[in-house]
């Protein structure tokens, strides 16, 4: 094989629908391969912790069947990672369920459906930990102790390219990952056709959030990408859409802190000596990456962890004297809240729109609060009953503030709504860490079952 | 107002944006369009690591990352959360929205 074509219909699959007119022009290139990413820490903790989908399942379901379909029809193999926005267990056997259901429904000749799991057992952790392995810390976390573990409520690992290549040895037609680095879902197929890593995991790199490498700007669309043993191309399919030298580089940068550097399970891509050329029209071609092996084979871990159950308040200001006092209105506030349930044991938030509310205390502004304000109250705590009494107390209390020179005696604040809300549970990250591992699949166990037929 | 000779750098950029880099971090993209109008910004120093720690009054270490990369004729750099994204009480979960400081930087003539 002299080169392989993969397109990419969609960034995070789910979280938006894929556009079709891009994706039928990309299905009548005659890819090798179809794959997308389905998944994204960015929606935050709480579908991990919850264990559900913050995409709708008709928005998932759909743009599975334009693949399924594609995909068959070309007798190409689908590759699909981080299932259903976290890559937990039962998004994976979520999106194997709606495989086989579209399978029947579209009466498809028999296939394979080859499919692996990212969740880490907690015990499993714990086991390790105390064997003396270091769960390290990334970015702003520090090593993983025992009571933040405690806290966790689900984990998943991050897989690189290995269990997909697995897949794709045993014959997979579709592939359903749990958990997985974006780029891997796309270098997998070119690593097991055997084009080199340092262009295999540029390939994915480049495509995983499928348009946003092109211009001018719009999600959702296809791209192409095509490797060969000396480099990528990569070409945009909308027909008002371009791969530019611009394009394509400024995509390395995009939700990267570094844009040289794209670690993965087992390396780390280098960028840093990649060459730009523009060689069509719509097409970009790209040189120079590099795949460094790491000396320590360590994959990324995401947890998280639960606080408590949550409901939210708003309330708004207009007068100028309230506003100037805005921090003693809810600190009167804060303080009932604590009269009655003390100090700990409960979380209350303000965010003061108008003022703050977006930057907090990044805001140069802050000092220049507008004419009115916006106030999301939101209590935290481990029962239904007491969060609600939290942020019913924290919301309402502030139309009682006492502030000494307030013209306006029966009432310090407006109301839209003289009610709280339920909201979904409070979670946070608890896991942004890596652990070591001896085998590349031994946290991401895989399995082979059938469709269609 | 603008003194005489210098721009906004809403007005010199194609794209100014923040999102998130993991769950930790918030990593910003100021890209131009063309090479000249990137090397302006670059020679007149109105866009590093010390102005950025001014402008967002960042504590010395918020900063993990200032690049000025020439490829894509665009400056970024990354800034560690308080707090991990998506926790309660936290504004922007993707990080979106913390840009706006930049887009009235001014920018002298070059």
């Amino acid at each position: 094989m002299d080169s392989l074509r993969i397109i990419c219909p969609n960034g995070h699959l789910g979280f938006a629908p894929l556009r079709v007119e891009s994706f039928r022009l990309g299905v009548a290139a005659r890819p090798g391969c179809i794959a997308a990413d389905s998944g994204s820490d960015d929606v935050g903790p709480i579908p991990l912790g919850t264990d559900t989908s913050t995409s709708p399942l008709a928005w998932q379901t759909q743009d599975l069947e334009y693949m399924l379909a594609a995909s068959r029809q070309l007798d190409v193999p689908m590759i699909i990672g981080s299932a259903g926005d976290t890559g937990a267990n039962s998004r994976v056997d979520l999106y194997v369920q709606i495989i086989k259901e579209l399978a029947a429904k579209h009466r498809l000749p028999r296939f394979k459906v080859g499919y692996f799991y990212s969740e880490v057992g907690k015990e499993d952790l714990r086991f390790r930990m105390r064997a003396g392995e270091t769960v390290a810390g990334l970015e702003a976390h520090q090593a993983l102790t025992e009571a933040e573990l405690d806290a966790t409520e689900r984990i998943v690992a991050m897989a690189g390219v290995h269990p997909f290549i697995a897949l794709l040895r045993q014959g997979a037609d579709v592939i359903i990952g749990g958990r997985s680095s974006d780029s891997c879902v796309f270098a997998a197929p070119a690593i097991h056709h055997g084009f080199p890593e340092n262009h295999a995991y540029y390939l994915g790199k480049v495509l995983e959030c499928a348009s946003f490498c092109a211009e001018p700007y719009g999600g959702k669309e296809t791209v192409l990408g095509e490797i060969t043993a000396d480099g990528v191309e990569v070409t945009a399919m909308h027909p008002a859409q371009r791969c530019t030298v611009a394009s394509v580089a400024g995509h390395a940068m995009y939700e990267r802190s570094n844009p040289y550097f794209e670690h993965v399970a087992g390396g780390t891509l280098d960028m840093s000596e990649c060459r730009y050329e523009q060689v069509a029209e719509k097409t970009t071609r790209i040189t120079g990456a590099k795949f460094k092996p790491a000396a320590e084979f360590r994959v990324k871990l995401e947890g998280a962890g639960k606080i408590g159950e949550r409901y939210v308040g708003m309330v708004g200001i207009r007068d100028p004297y309230t506003i100037a006092h805005v921090d003693e209105v809810m600190g009167w506030a804060r303080q009932q809240v604590r009269e009655r349930f003390g100090d700990t044991g409960y979380e209350l938030h303000y965010t003061v729109y108008g003022r703050d509310g977006i930057m907090g205390e990044l805001e140069p502004l802050r000092h220049r609060p507008g004419h009115e304000l916006c106030i999301l109250v939101q209590g935290v705590a481990p029962t239904a009953a007491m969060a609600e009494e939290v942020c019913m107390t924290g919301t309402r209390q502030m139309f009682y503030a006492r502030l000494p020179d307030v013209k306006g005696s029966a009432g310090s604040v407006a109301f839209a709504l003289d009610e709280v809300l339920r909201a979904s549970p409070a979670y946070r990250w608890t896991l942004n860490h890596t652990l070591r591992c001896d085998d590349p699949l031994e946290l991401f166990p895989t399995h082979m079952t059938t469709a269609g037929g | 107002m603008a003194a005489t000779g210098t721009k906004k750098l809403s007005e010199l950029a194609k794209t100014i944006r923040s999102k998130n880099a993991g769950v930790d971090l918030i990593t910003f993209d100021i890209i131009f369009s063309d090479r000249a109008t990137y090397e302006r910004v670059k020679r007149a120093r109105v866009l590093t690591r010390e102005s950025v720690q001014r402008l967002y009054g960042l504590a010395p270490g918020r900063i993990s990352d200032f690049v000025e990369f020439d490829p894509a004729n665009a400056i970024k750099f990354t800034i560690y959360r308080l707090r991990p994204s998506g926790g309660p009480g936290d504004p922007d979960i993707f990080g979106a929205q913390q840009y706006a400081p930049l887009l009235d930087i001014e920018v002298p003539d070059a």
